[in-house]
């Protein structure tokens, strides 16, 4: 009985949070002014907004790889189960279990695609039959990367790479994956299937993701929670289910409303005025 | 005939050793995307390390002049010295300055080729050595009696080491988890990064591998020409090797050593006599330019894929 207390107890309690976090880039440019955010042990969480409001520097914030950009996280900590993560190496966090798939895919075009994934392998100590398994459980779930496994990644499709770079984190064993906009430049029926993929990946290898996305509505499709940031603030926060669902996100990031086309001069903006000397 | 295939071997064989000092360059490039001036001293560095100890060691150990454990025991402790000078390279110099522009990184390697190769005069003298590997430099007879052709032992030996090691660099980077490593962050450094690859680490390594190419390189080049200050200049002798076989492509370093060593080799003979001779010395750069305005990544420099 106290057991499953404990258990009940340790799943309720916050699994990655992100508080207050501020980041400037370069010393001076001011990207993130205060994001605080969480995501619960096995579940998609999304992270919504339109271009520049903030979300790949959330994610990178995380993943610590904002520093080979020349950001700094300046206020606010990051936890990952209980433990500040905010100094570690990137390399430090893979082993932890979280690992981050960049926007843009960023495979190794010279790379097989299967080099590619056991590359993904590199900080596991497990040996050899270990990363055989995840290899094969990888090929499983992403069918198409065993047709192209021995072909350069540089020459197979958008999908291919998208597929590739989230198969590439999966081999290190990774309990939370921040997926940086996944449906970037690919066909719809890609985007399902790669949501599709990954919500399973979820359900059946109880993969936290953490997820950026412009794409809110496919996104809010397949997360249970949702972020919605805006010039580096977040303006709303929800059951994704809500989310999908309310007027404003509707207004906001899909055109749609209820009366149809609007004038630009009535859209409505969370936008908060700016303030001097704050 | 029998004179040119003469010229043709001989060019062929001393090409090997161009090749070797361009694989020294084509390493760290691929890795880091450095193109490290500093080859040269290091080649220089390592040679000089290596006689240094040969000398040094009789009077420390008291181990027999000239023989065989002094040898290994000078090889061990120069490529101790390599990877020593590898990591303080990587800590205060590619640390400090990563992320900043192609070209800052190649002048930061030109003040290193001048620290290098003043700490080496530092600590080993400026002297003119010799150094013998046991290696005969006489022509083989076998092949005088049977085809009246005039080759050198020693180079047949040099580029038997050049093929091993080669062959060697192939298999580690094709086949091992580092050697995949280095070519994931020779590809996308930041991805490398984003899935845990310590891009530090693997600097360190590729220097250090680097180091042990320009030892090898330095060994084999001492022993033919002394070890001297000139070593440095092997440097510039790499750089037409690179621009034919491509800066990213390690049998690329190797096929286009062959081309050079032979084509200047052959050039001197046979061209030079109209020109007055001594071209031997800037043929390779003629050839290296003609190839630039031809096939600018190099017989097998990596084509930049693009996805259209």
């Amino acid at each position: 009985m106290t057991m499953q207390n404990t258990a009940a107890a340790t799943e309720a309690a916050p699994y990655l949070s992100v508080n207050n976090v501020e980041v400037i880039y370069d010393h001076v440019i001011l990207v993130l002014k205060g994001v605080s955010l969480e995501v619960p042990k096995g579940k998609i969480v999304a992270l919504l907004g339109a271009n520049g409001a903030g979300k790949s520097t959330t994610l990178k914030s995380i993943s610590n790889l904002l520093r080979a950009e020349r950001g700094d996280v300046t206020k606010g900590n990051i936890e990952f189960k209980g433990a500040r993560i905010d100094q570690m190496t990137p390399a430090d966090l893979v082993k932890r279990g979280v690992i981050q798939v960049m926007e843009g895919r960023h495979c190794f075009g010279h790379l097989t695609i299967e080099e590619n994934l056991l590359a993904g392998a590199y900080t596991r100590g497990d040996g050899s039959a270990g990363i055989k398994r995840s290899l094969e459980m990888v090929y499983d779930y992403f069918p198409r990367l065993r047709e192209r496994r021995s072909s350069q990644a540089g020459y197979t499709s958008g999908g291919e790479q998208q597929m590739c770079a989230i198969g590439r984190a999966i081999m290190a064993n990774p309990e939370m994956v921040l997926l940086d906009e996944p449906s970037m430049g690919l066909a719809p029926q890609i985007v399902e299937e790669i949501f599709e993929i990954v919500k399973d990946l979820n359900r059946k290898e109880h993969v936290s993701f953490l997820l950026a996305e412009q794409n809110t509505m496919v996104a809010l499709r397949y997360a249970d929670f949702g972020y919605i940031l805006e010039n580096g603030r977040i303006v709303m926060e929800g059951e994704a289910q809500y989310l999908a669902t309310n007027e404003d996100v509707k207004e906001f990031y899909l055109g749609l409303s209820g009366e149809g086309r609007k004038s630009f001069r009535d859209v409505k903006h969370y936008r908060r005025r700016k303030r001097w000397l704050s | 005939m029998q004179f040119f295939f003469e010229v043709l071997i001989g060019g062929l064989l001393s090409g090997v050793l161009y090749a070797l000092v361009a694989l020294g360059f084509v390493l760290i490039y691929k890795a880091s995307g450095v193109f490290n001036f500093a080859q040269g001293a290091m080649v220089f560095f390592a040679a000089l390390t290596f006689v240094g100890f040969l000398e040094v060691l009789p009077g420390w150990t008291g181990l027999e002049e000239g023989g065989r454990a002094v040898f290994w025991l000078s090889f061990v402790l120069s490529l101790a010295a390599m990877v020593v000078l590898a990591i303080v390279t990587e800590k205060f110099v590619l640390r400090p300055l990563v992320n900043q522009p192609a070209i800052t990184l190649f002048m930061a390697t030109i003040g290193l080729t001048f620290l290098v190769e003043g700490i080496a005069q530092g600590i080993w003298g400026a002297n003119v050595r010799g150094l013998n590997l046991g290696i005969q430099d006489e022509p083989i007879e076998y092949m005088m009696e049977n085809f009246n052709i005039l080759i050198s032992s020693f180079d047949v030996f040099a580029a038997a080491v050049a093929a091993i090691l080669v062959a060697a660099l192939a298999l580690f980077f094709q086949y091992t988890r580092i050697g995949r490593a280095l070519r994931a962050v020779a590809d996308d450094h930041q991805a490398a990064l984003s899935i845990g690859i310590p891009l530090r680490h693997i600097w360190v390594i590729v220097w250090a591998v680097a180091g042990f190419v320009a030892l090898v390189a330095g060994m084999i080049w001492g022993a033919r020409n002394g070890v001297q200050f000139a070593l440095t200049f092997t440097a510039l002798k790499a750089l037409p090797v690179l621009i034919l076989g491509g800066f990213t492509s390690v049998p690329g370093a190797i096929v286009g050593g062959l081309i050079i060593g032979a084509s200047e080799k052959l050039a001197e003979v046979y061209v030079g006599p109209f020109v007055g001779g001594g071209i031997e010395s800037w043929f390779p750069y003629i050839l290296a330019l003609a190839f630039l305005l031809v096939r600018p990544e190099g017989l097998f420099g990596e084509k930049h894929i693009d996805r259209v």
